[in-house]
């Protein structure tokens, strides 16, 4: 196997990796601001179930929930696709999505405690609901303000994607395997390779949040 | 028969007839029966042990403009602030042109739209620029679309002069322009009411007459009115009633004459020598 085929290899895996990663980081935003809101709601009931989830699932090693989900799942027969790899990419998405949704929610909602009080007040006093006053004033707000804490989140989300690999998913750290496999004399180069794929996203991601903390910033 | 006529035109066309103020078709309208618009009624407010409001009543009406004073921690912030239900109350009750305020839930929503509130901080959305500021009530609440909203709240921009400053953040813009602006957040719902939870006392001096002209212009058109303040020229100017609280108690109700040259009681006295003689 010569140096062109191991690079497509790896391409296809950092594909992989970009498809469960882009596809949880969606997942764990959405699920993350919503448990988040339910923290913050004058409703206990939400309260109460928003802290459950996030204290049972973010004490839970992710390894164990990708087991709830690859193994957990189809044997409660929920399956989403005809094909068995399209249901380990979306195991593997729910388990990331489930996991970091905690993370996201934790640190939306010490960016909500950052939003002064008077800001919601003023929202409630022209007659927004609670909801309105959430999604129009607060949490806007709130997200400008964790943009570098959420950036550690979501770069953590990067790098728990390999724990997917464990779990027939096809990506960086699968295609490592399966080239170490067949040039194992290139070991070393191969692990330091698969490094530096993660090095180069993760700081692309930096920069991204970078861009967004300048570009967002809120004068006060 | 003639003779009375020719009075009545005499009575109506004496000029100083409509200069003085208590006399002004205003007061003789206010003072006209009319059910409250509104109206607090045995409202206690406990903050655990601390008794902040004892047995407050109270009816505003229509047109009216009451002006709330007392020393720091007399409970006039909390109880401009229940009015719309910022701030719970323990036992009483308190209605709004006829309705009592609702528990909260869409129909509180719904209640506070209608009542305008102008805080001490100004509290302008800081994300949002001042034109999104003014509009947002009236798309979200009044589901008004966004060209229309867009055009009522240039107009009341301008009124309070800072149209100019539209597509600019809150923090950019100075205190005075600010609460402007939040006034004109306010107006932009049409309420019924207006509350002022000491609308001048995070200005600095100079800024505080840019705020109080644009206050006094909405008494003098009819808006009803609440409004903590310490700014005595501003009761004596717009204020129907002045109410005095002292230790969460309504110590004493009177116009604003009255009230300033020859208060009732001890408490209101001590107050208006200390502040009178600054």
């Amino acid at each position: 196997m010569d140096f062109l085929q191991l690079l497509e290899m790896f391409l296809s895996g950092i594909w992989g990796t970009i498809k469960l990663f882009a596809v949880a980081l969606i997942g764990a935003l959405i699920l993350g601001t919503i448990l988040a809101g339910m923290r913050v709601s004058p409703t206990p009931v939400l309260r109460t179930a928003a802290s459950t989830y996030i204290n049972v699932v973010r004490n839970t090693p992710l390894t164990l929930v990708m087991f709830f989900c690859a193994f957990g799942l189809p044997f409660l027969d929920i399956r989403f696709g005809a094909t068995s790899s399209f249901n380990s990419f979306v195991y593997a998405t729910l388990a990331l999505t489930a996991y970091t949704a905690c993370f996201v929610a934790e640190t939306l909602k010490s960016g909500i405690s950052t939003v002064p009080v008077g800001q919601a007040e003023a929202a409630r006093a022209i007659g927004l609901t609670f909801g309105q006053t959430l999604n129009q004033v607060v949490l806007p707000q709130a997200f400008r303000t964790v943009i570098p804490p959420l950036g550690s989140v979501i770069i953590a989300l990067l790098k728990n994607t390999s724990i997917a690999s464990a779990f027939n998913n096809r990506e960086l750290i699968s295609a490592m395997r399966n080239a170490i496999e067949v040039r194992g004399d290139l070991v070393v180069p191969l692990l330091f390779g698969t490094a530096l794929a993660y090095l180069i996203l993760a700081l692309i991601l930096g920069r991204v949040f970078d861009y967004l903390e300048k570009k967002l910033v809120i004068l006060r | 028969m003639t003779q009375v006529t020719s009075r009545l035109q005499f009575f109506w066309q004496d000029p100083t007839f409509f200069m003085c103020e208590r006399y002004s078709l205003r007061s003789i309208a206010m003072r006209a029966e009319s059910p409250p618009l509104v109206s607090v009624t045995d409202v206690e407010k406990h903050y655990g042990d601390f008794h902040a409001l004892k047995h407050i009543n109270l009816n505003i009406k229509e047109r009216e403009v009451v002006v709330v004073i007392g020393p720091s921690g007399s409970g006039k912030s909390t109880l401009c602030r229940t009015i719309n239900r910022l701030e719970t109350i323990t036992s009483g009750s308190i209605t709004i042109d006829g309705k009592q305020l609702p528990a909260e839930g869409a129909a509180l929503a719904q209640l506070r739209s209608d009542v305008g509130m102008v805080f001490q901080a100004f509290n302008l959305f800081a994300h949002k620029t001042i034109l999104e500021n003014v509009t947002l009530g009236p798309i979200k609440v009044r589901k008004l679309s966004k060209a229309e909203a867009e055009k009522q709240a240039m107009a009341l921009l301008e009124r309070v002069g800072v149209a100019h400053q539209a597509d600019k953040y809150p923090a950019q813009l100075s205190g005075g322009q600010q609460q402007r602006v939040a006034i004109a957040r306010s107006l932009a719902m049409k309420p019924k009411v207006m509350l002022f939870d000491e609308p001048t006392s995070a200005l600095d001096p100079e800024m505080i007459n840019e705020v109080l002209d644009v206050m006094v212009g909405l008494a003098e058109e009819g808006m009803t009115m609440v409004v903590v303040t310490h700014e005595m020229g501003f009761a004596r100017k717009a204020a129907h009633r002045v109410v005095f609280m002292a230790d969460g108690e309504i110590v004493e109700i009177a116009e604003p004459e009255e009230f300033f040259t020859n208060p009732k009681t001890p408490r209101a006295k001590d107050f208006l020598s200390k502040i009178l003689t600054r």
